[in-house]
């Protein structure tokens, strides 16, 4: 039963990184339709800036942690305002094409500067000891994964729901032509958009790098993961693809204990294909339907 | 003709830079061209809304009516082509949404347009969106007087409210940013006749208390009801303009715009279709 319990505490550890990332996507996605598939990179580009400037530097893990938080938020703008904001209505095809774009380019730009190396990243909780419960070990670092990610969804759902920039955001994913009447700049609230999505996302790098080691292909499958958590749980709701990647995770390490370890990746695909063949618009959406 | 239509233009324009500037007038619009593409939609409109006044722009489907009413609001991309829009003496063309809202002025768009997934209080919210006072409750207090509805419904998502409650709350939006014009685009829009009149009531109020409005509507019979001076736009230019007594007294509006009359031919036969004068 043990065995369980310890799949089950990975399971929600790697749940919750590819939560974030999740969220990242859909952040972006519902404001402007885009399946943002830069955003592994840019997770990827904000953690290699975290790890030179801590690394080499030597800036202590909180102020580089920070640091690159505002890195990737200015990341994310330029990125709009250099390949998004050109291009008008590009459609989802277009758009889809330009952050592949995007993303060859950061991962370009990642492997020229830091080469294809595997680096460790430095973080002040340990990989091996924590907390026991019961007999099932929670690792410092697990419990850490999954109480940033809780803190995060917490603060983006305050965020939301409380303040006017949050609202002013909704109402641009659901109407920027009556969001425009009111007066909302909503080119700069995409921006703004793409700051925070980036952000989010460099989060679930920085939780992941420690897991995994840290080279330009690191956020390749995490980025896939999350994007199909994203769509397990319904791209167009944040808790819905928040809980989507969870179950994801948790399903994933399942069955990498139980059955088969190196079909372990595969079968979260499997249950990708699985949703969008019985519920395409997502497991947790509440399916609204627009009044005419 | 052509000439002397060039030349009548030339001497407006002359008029208007000398003698209007500092007339009552809240928006002006002198000349403007619209085209979407290579077609043009709207051919040198020009119209004035004084302060304190209900105009109304009435009109046919294709008539240009919210075309002007877009441009005017800066969400068509650099049209006008010719012409310019003025308001409150400054010249507001080429301006950006987000810059001339601030300035004043609040559009209701035609089929309501809320925010189906933000509460009823989150679109309010939104309409104020542009206001940097924290008096937010007053006005919430003051669209409740207009709108007893909305109040039970704070918490309701807005796209579960009825056709009606959604106009009612458009318009509500509208006002929480205080403005001194509105332009609202058929208010009435797939509401049932009842509803109308009661919109139509809401809309002479909050007249009453001080804010300019211009109305572009399909019910002519409604609009003509509430207005101070009505124009009517057909194929992008204005053909006849005045107070609502005048139009009514002119034929041609109350063949095609009212229904009432159907001219009928010395022989008393009616010819199959008439030609529209616009004297």
């Amino acid at each position: 039963m043990n065995f369980f319990f310890d799949l089950m505490i990975g399971g929600l550890a790697i749940g919750a990184c590819y939560a974030l990332i999740a969220l990242a996507m859909v952040i972006i996605y519902k404001t402007s339709e885009v399946p943002n598939f830069a955003q592994g990179e840019m997770a990827m580009l904000a953690t290699f800036v975290a790890y030179t400037i801590m690394a080499n530097y030597g800036v202590g893990f909180w102020t580089g942690v920070i640091v690159t938080l505002i890195f990737a938020f200015c990341l994310g703008v330029v990125l709009e305002l250099c390949f998004l904001r050109p291009a008008e209505n590009p459609g989802v095809l277009g758009s889809i094409v330009i952050t592949l774009g995007a993303e060859m380019i950061l991962y370009g730009l990642a492997g020229w500067t830091w080469g294809a190396n595997q680096n460790p990243f430095p973080v002040p909780f340990s990989e091996y000891s924590g907390i026991t419960i019961g007999g099932v070990i929670i690792t410092e670092i697990n419990l850490w994964t999954m109480v940033v990610s809780l803190l995060v969804m917490l603060i983006l759902f305050l965020f939301f729901r409380f303040t006017k920039l949050g609202t002013a955001m909704k109402a641009v994913q659901q109407n920027s032509f009556a969001a425009k009447a009111m007066g909302i700049p909503t080119r700069r609230i995409l921006t703004f958009t793409w700051g925070l999505s980036s952000s989010t996302g460099a989060i679930a790098g920085m939780l992941i790098a420690p897991i995994a080691t840290l080279d330009p292909n690191m956020m390749l499958d995490p980025m896939l993961k999350g994007f199909a958590g994203g769509v397990l749980g319904g791209l167009t709701s944040l808790p819905g693809a928040a809980a989507g990647a969870y179950l994801l995770g948790i399903i994933e390490n399942l069955f990498g204990g139980y059955v088969s370890l190196e079909f372990k990746s595969v079968v979260a695909f499997a249950v990708i294909v699985l949703i969008l063949c019985l519920k395409p618009s997502g497991l947790f959406v509440k399916h609204y339907e627009r009044k005419v | 003709m052509a000439r002397i239509d060039q030349l009548t233009l030339a001497l407006d324009n002359l008029n208007y830079t000398k003698t209007d500037r500092k007339a009552a007038n809240m928006l002006e619009t002198r000349n403007i061209e619209i085209y979407y593409g290579k077609i043009m939609v709207v051919r040198g409109l020009s119209l004035k809304v004084e302060r304190g006044e209900i105009r109304a722009i009435l009109g046919a489907n294709g008539a240009g009516k919210s075309t002007t009413l877009k441009t005017i609001m800066g969400y068509i991309e650099d049209q006008p082509e010719k012409g310019s829009i003025w308001f409150e003496e400054k010249r507001i063309d080429g301006m950006k949404t987000e810059k001339i809202v601030p300035m004043g002025i609040a559009y209701v768009p035609e089929g309501r347009e809320v925010f189906p997934e933000l509460s009823v209080r989150e679109n309010l919210m939104m309409g104020a969106y542009t206001r940097k006072d924290k008096d937010i409750d007053t006005d919430l207090a003051r669209v409740f007087g207009y709108f007893s509805v909305l109040k039970d419904r704070l918490k309701q998502l807005a796209g579960t409210l009825s056709g009606g409650e959604q106009q009612m709350l458009a318009i509500a939006r509208a006002l929480m940013s205080r403005p001194k014009l509105m332009i609202l685009d058929e208010p009435s829009l797939g509401l049932s006749p009842l509803l109308v009149s009661e919109i139509f009531e809401i809309i002479k109020s909050i007249n009453r208390e001080g804010t300019t409005i211009l109305l572009v509507e399909q019910n002519a019979r409604k609009a003509l009801g509430i207005a101070d001076h009505a124009f009517i736009m057909e194929s992008g230019r204005i053909v006849l303009e005045g107070p609502p007594g005048k139009l009514i007294e002119n034929e041609d509006v109350q063949e095609f715009y009212l229904g009432v009359k159907q001219e009928t031919s010395v022989k008393g036969f009616q010819r199959y279709k008439r030609k529209k004068r616009w004297r």
